[in-house]
């Protein structure tokens, strides 16, 4: 069934039809819907068999998580910006205990200075904690990304990042499909832990590791992480089937012509410009890419589905040798460039392309279609540089006037 | 695609109007989005929302820089100068005031914009019917009046389903009235100013 939804509202929608057993969460912007309607939904019995626990911080929101896991529950929590920051050594432990929890990340800013709003440097702090990071171009993908991640998570043994950007999609409201629970029920095994804590069969996990054996523990974790990318493809496949629609997978491919999402569509070729870009904007470039098309920049766009693990080879395949590579990136690493850019510049190490790196969107700064399609139209000329940040102002850090809003910005 | 831009206050309910009436958009079978912008999430802080109407499916995260419609929810914040800031030309704006679309103009210093400005007085109307100041539904139904987008029937059934009893039906019961008030003003029954003959002659 078509509803219009509140993107949060249709991730907590989806989570309890997952049929998670605990639920631990501490409220943050932009996370905040999310769990306040899982914990209504647990109240109100809509969340059956789901014990939800209040506690007083996300350190506490991930140790529960990682205990409600060892027991062998279905685990789930969410979090966002510097909650992400205060959880960060138990979302390492989590990882590294091989406990599949899933958790959203309604992806916002870090301060200093504070800032509620979205970019990806939260989730990007925490990229080799050991969790898979998948990242939601939409709503739909953001509900449906859920499904995927609990059953990829659970074959793995690893846990899985939902990356969702926060405001821009967790508070906007769009028509979506959810999945049904009948669905996801047919859909989602249960939960069938390897090992679980036993009192009757004590065991312990995440001891302490000498240098006799880290290197050893944390080169297996990497072979699993190997494993990772084929396992995401084949549940995001699967959940084409099931589903009839795309979600997940490990790159998103796009038409040539109208910048639909197909996972038949061409690969770029050589004379192509072709951006790359994760979340929501990629909504905002198919929206602004067609008009380049018409007039003539041969301009392709591919979206990064999984960023842990990193899908170089899937990356290349949709390039197809494209020469001339937009990034845009919602993170910065200072002193280089954008976040993603150092990755998609690793994989594409030894090819002839060029990557330019373009630095949008952070702390909310609105991406505007225009200031993208400028972008497209340096690039195509060779008039872009290899860092660029959108919508620069120049001559100093802009004061706001007092009651400025949106419009103003 | 027809574009809104909604403004008001924190507190008054600006980002459940754009969620409203995307849902109302909804029943009248277009494809729809409604954006909110966070500001200070003060109460009483100026708060912008957006919604847009598509007859396919919505992909831009853009904020929407040139409304077709503004809707704005407190006259005080004409004169801070961004109600009219982007006006598609020949656009819609609907103010709520006790005030005329002439005094809205001065206020914001838009006598020359190509506009259309209705006007109708939401929040006293609101007040009457639910004793709060969130005149959402009436300025959804002043819009219903205004345009053939979505239906007063629909603004009434999204505020029911969203709040139901007796909430719903003060809101229902108040965007019935704002819905009469504007018709009223539109057909000229009504003694109030407005670009009426301008809103009949352009069909927004």
């Amino acid at each position: 069934m078509r509803e219009v939804l509140e993107g949060s509202q249709a991730v907590a929608r989806t989570v309890a039809r997952c049929r998670p057993g605990v639920v631990c969460a501490y409220p943050i912007s932009p996370q905040t819907h999310i769990v306040e309607a899982l914990s209504a939904m647990a109240r109100t019995g809509e969340l059956a068999d789901c014990e939800y626990v209040n506690v007083e911080s996300e350190f506490s929101a991930m140790s529960v998580s990682i205990g409600a896991s060892a027991a062998g529950s279905r685990a789930y929590t969410a979090t966002a910006s510097q909650g992400l920051l205060y959880m960060a050594e138990a979302v390492f432990n989590a990882a590294g205990m091989g406990l599949p929890i899933v958790m959203t990340v309604a992806n916002r800013a870090i301060g200093a200075p504070i800032n509620i709003w979205n970019d990806h440097s939260d989730a990007m702090a925490l990229r080799d904690s050991g969790w898979l990071q998948l990242y939601a171009a939409d709503n739909q993908e953001a509900a449906d990304l859920h499904v995927i991640a609990f059953a990829a998570a659970e074959e793995l043994e690893i846990p899985a990042m939902v990356c969702m950007d926060g405001f821009v999609l967790t508070h906007a409201t769009d028509v979506l499909e959810l999945p049904t629970a009948a669905q996801v029920d047919a859909f989602l095994p249960t939960y069938a832990p390897r090992q679980a804590l036993d009192i009757d069969h004590p065991t312990t996990i995440g001891t302490m590791a000498g240098p006799e054996s880290f290197t050893e523990t944390k080169y297996l974790q990497h072979l699993r992480f190997l494993d990772a990318a084929g396992v995401i493809a084949a549940w995001s496949e699967r959940f084409h089937e099931a589903f009839g629609r795309e979600a997940g997978g490990l790159v998103s491919r796009y038409t040539a012509d109208a910048l639909e999402r197909s996972r038949d569509a061409a690969p770029a070729d050589e004379g192509d410009v072709t951006v790359i870009a994760m979340g929501s904007v990629l909504g905002t470039l198919q929206a602004a890419l067609p008009a380049l098309r018409a007039e003539g920049v041969p301009v392709r766009l591919v979206g990064i589905g999984s960023y842990r693990p990193f899908p170089a080879e899937a990356l290349r395949d949709a390039l197809g040798g494209s020469r001339t590579v937009v990034v845009i990136d919602r993170a910065l690493e200072l002193g280089s460039g954008g976040v993603l850019t150092g990755d998609v510049g690793r994989a594409l190490a030894g090819t002839r392309s060029r990557v330019h790196s373009v630095v949008a969107g952070l702390g909310g700064r609105p991406i505007l279609e225009e200031s993208l399609r400028g972008v497209v139209r340096r690039a195509h000329a060779g008039e872009l540089g290899a860092l660029e940040f959108l919508d620069l102002k120049e001559g100093g850090v802009p004061v706001p006037h007092a009651g400025a809003t949106e419009v103003h910005r | 695609m027809r574009q809104i831009r909604i403004h008001g206050r924190g507190g008054q309910g600006v980002v459940t109007a754009a969620e409203m009436l995307a849902r109302a958009g909804f029943l009248a079978g277009h494809e729809v989005q409604a954006i909110p912008s966070f500001g200070s999430e003060r109460t009483g802080a100026p708060v912008v929302s957006y919604c847009r109407f598509d007859d396919a499916p919505l992909r831009t995260r853009e904020p929407v820089l040139v409304p077709d419609v503004v809707l704005v929810q407190d006259p005080t914040l004409l004169a801070t100068g961004g109600v009219f800031a982007g006006l598609a030309a020949g656009g819609l704006v609907i103010v709520d005031t006790t005030t005329s679309a002439v005094e809205v103009r001065a206020a914001a210093g838009a006598q020359e914009v190509d506009a259309t400005v209705v006007t109708v007085p939401a929040t006293p109307i609101t007040l009457r019917h639910l004793g709060r100041p969130k005149p959402a539904a009436a300025m959804l139904a002043a819009y219903a009046a205004s345009a053939s987008d979505v239906t007063l029937e629909a603004v009434k059934q999204v505020f029911r389903e969203r709040f139901p009893g007796a909430v719903g039906e003060a809101n229902a019961a108040a965007a019935d009235e704002a819905f009469a008030f504007v018709r009223d003003e539109l057909t000229g029954t009504s003694e109030s100013e407005t670009d009426a003959a301008a809103l009949e002659a352009r069909e927004v």
